[in-house]
């Protein structure tokens, strides 16, 4: 047999049909939908006069526009409030799982689907949002789909597909003090361009990426369509078996001994052949943050903002860009007055990226001008932070754990960052407007938010972790 | 259900050479609560056109009364970020009917397609030449010929061929839907299951 990648062996598997010079037609095995991009779909199927076709392969959560406070009261805002009842009264009428606003199992749905045990290895995931690509994390092929898609997976459990080229990222070597998962992936993007990998999907390798936790490689597999990627994944190890073997509802399925058996069979094969390859030393990374407009505008957190000419054809994008954020060209932002802090988000909302936060604030006071956001990805991870007692490690040291949501990652709620101010956030997009109209946003990892939010300024955690 | 067909195009250009132009700038996030797909253009960049306190931005050039025309030329990696087909909804509601980049975020591309907005790829250097000549010249007509995948730029003759899927071609020739594409094939998709079934 021919040695076939990670990839090509969890999507040929998945193709019901090839269209001769077309996309394929490609099964799904687990489909999720949240409030925002799901409506029309299901408009479409009532126009079209048909029902959902294997309604028990689809979960949806109520995550984008809610309120992260007072989750008790009916939400306020009239428009948010009308697309979470109409969330909810789809999944009654088609008979979706639905785990809405107050749900013990509600949060962030690429929070949710790993922590219920629905990404599994070998699997096929899609969802309206580009975020879908975090379950490649578990060895998966996930990725983000427009709401036309979404009506055609709630139709037939199948979309039409043209199959992506692959690209095989390795990161070898070991992290210095104070990076993160997070610094991984903000350097690749800042070295390959926002869209330096369109076209592609991605497969994660090498010592750095082995070695980390499913949360960290969540958290890379989270931000590949940020550099423009289809989506990532990262093939099965022990370190995904362990996860799994946690989660009571798979650990207890049946079939869950052959299951693994399967599993251990995901991987590339020896001599397989991807379309392109890239080589990292994680040694060489430091903290990142990001200085632009786009998540490939980053740079090591003590750097200097590159000269305009640099950028060629793109200096007048570029120029635009630096002119938003209230920066210069070969400007260093170190040491930079910050007005927000944001924890939160499908990238980095999850249990261990609060406990690295309230681990680093511990004993020492948020800085009096800063405002924090620290939202819980999800209603389990909220739980989990209270019962560890992060929320009042975090309260003695001035913050407030909010409740779960997509919040100020894309501020559709209330968490909006106001014109002009600067918000160091763990989320995963700075565009222009991102987080609250003419909100400035400098990505980074939830180390760097903490050591920001300490001292006022944007900070090197690890001169925060010498002291 | 049929869709819009698309065959030949012929119109003036609006040109929009920023590049990495992502969906939250087409439409921003707090437009998205609606539960329909009409009504986006409205907000199209709506960031762009309009300042804080709602007044239009003469620079920006959709309020240019110079540029008008169904099809925009836009810098290279239009339509990167979420995958909100509210973008789409918008740039077609506004008027526009083809966009031309060098080349388009992958979730962009299916959404465009599956909405009969058509993505054209055109070479880098090409893109800026005609963004140039159409700032130059802002009655410069391009022609888009779906069938034969050609883009003319009409005062030169210039043409260009672009690629598009065949099958996704033929959709958009004669206006027909992924949706009853897949629902045509209902049983070859339940005897995937069963075979998967037996696989596991």
């Amino acid at each position: 047999m021919t040695p076939a990648t990670l990839f090509d062996k969890i999507w040929d598997s998945h193709v019901v049909r090839s269209i001769e010079g077309g996309p394929d037609v490609l099964y799904i095995d687990r489909h999720f939908i949240h409030e925002v991009t799901s409506p029309q779909a299901f408009d479409g199927l009532r126009t079209r006069g048909i029902t959902v076709f294997r309604p028990g392969k689809t979960t949806a959560t109520a995550d984008h526009n809610i309120p992260t406070k007072e989750q008790e009261l009916p939400i306020k805002d009239e428009l948010s409030l009308k697309q979470v009842e109409t969330l909810n009264h789809n999944c009654s009428e088609f008979g979706i799982e639905y785990f809405g606003i107050n749900h013990p199992k509600n949060g962030i749905v690429h929070v949710v689907g790993p922590e219920l045990g629905y990404t599994l290895p070998g699997t096929t995931i899609v969802c309206g949002d580009s975020h879908t690509s975090t379950h490649g994390a578990f060895g998966a092929i996930a990725f983000g789909i427009g709401t036309s898609e979404v009506e055609m997976v709630l139709a037939s459990q199948c979309v039409l597909q043209p199959k992506p080229k692959k690209l095989k990222i390795t990161v070898n070597g070991s992290l210095q003090k104070g990076v993160t998962a997070k610094d991984i992936i903000l350097y690749i993007i800042s070295k390959i361009s926002a869209g330096g990998a369109t076209g592609y999907f991605v497969e994660y390798c090498g010592t750095a990426i082995e070695a980390l936790s499913m949360e960290g490689r969540m958290t890379i597999c989270n931000m590949s369509i940020e550099m423009g990627a289809r989506g990532g994944l990262i093939a099965p190890d022990l370190t995904t078996y362990e996860y799994l073997n946690r989660i009571p509802s798979v650990e207890s399925r049946p079939d869950f001994k052959s299951l693994l058996l399967r599993w251990r069979s995901l991987k590339s094969d020896e001599g397989c052949v991807f379309d392109r390859e890239l080589v990292f030393d994680a040694s060489k990374i430091r903290p990142m943050i990001t200085f632009g407009t786009n998540p490939g505008m980053g740079m090591a957190i003590d750097d200097t903002i590159p000269g305009a000419e640099s950028q060629g054809e793109g200096k007048a994008s570029f120029l635009k860009s630096i002119d938003y954020m209230g920066f210069k060209p070969g400007e260093k932002i170190l040491g930079h007055p910050i007005d927000y802090v944001f924890l939160g988000s499908c990238t980095n909302g999850r249990i261990e990226d609060l406990r690295a936060f309230a681990q680093f604030v511990k004993g020492r006071k948020k800085a009096p001008g800063v405002t924090a956001l620290i939202v819980p990805g999800s209603k389990r991870v909220e739980q989990q932070a209270i019962r560890e007692g992060l929320d009042k490690v975090l309260k003695d040291a001035g913050f407030e754990l909010r409740q779960p949501g997509c919040s100020s990652c894309l501020a559709m709620n209330e968490d909006k960052i106001p014109a002009g101010k600067y918000a160091v956030s763990t989320s995963n997009r700075n565009f222009e407007g991102r987080q609250g109209p003419g909100s400035r946003t400098l990505l980074a990892s939830p180390l760097t938010a903490a050591a920001s939010a300490i001292t006022g300024k944007i900070t090197d955690p690890a001169d925060l972790l010498n002291n | 259900m049929l869709k819009v067909k698309f065959n030949i195009l012929e119109s003036t250009c609006v040109p929009l050479p920023l590049e990495n132009t992502d969906t939250d700038q087409i439409i921003p996030a707090r437009f998205l609560s609606a539960t329909s797909r009409e009504g986006f253009g409205e907000n199209l960049f709506r960031d762009w056109r309009y300042d804080k306190t709602g007044n239009k931005n003469e620079e920006f050039v959709l309020n240019n009364p110079k540029f008008r025309g169904e099809i925009l030329v836009a810098g290279k990696n239009f339509g990167c970020g979420s995958s909100r087909e509210h973008a789409v909804w918008a740039i077609a509601d506004y008027g526009f009917r083809a966009v031309v980049s060098s080349f388009f975020a992958d979730i962009f591309r299916n959404n465009s397609l599956n909405n009969g907005l058509l993505p054209v790829v055109v070479p880098e250097e090409f893109l800026k030449r005609l963004l140039a000549m159409i700032r130059e010249f802002p009655d410069t007509k391009v022609r888009i010929d779906l069938e034969k995948q050609d883009l003319i730029l009409l005062p030169t003759g210039e043409s260009l061929k672009f690629e598009i899927n065949p099958y996704k071609k033929e959709c958009l020739l004669k206006g027909l839907d992924d949706i009853d594409y897949l629902l045509n094939i209902k049983e070859m998709i339940t005897a995937y299951e069963f075979r998967n079934s037996l696989r596991q």
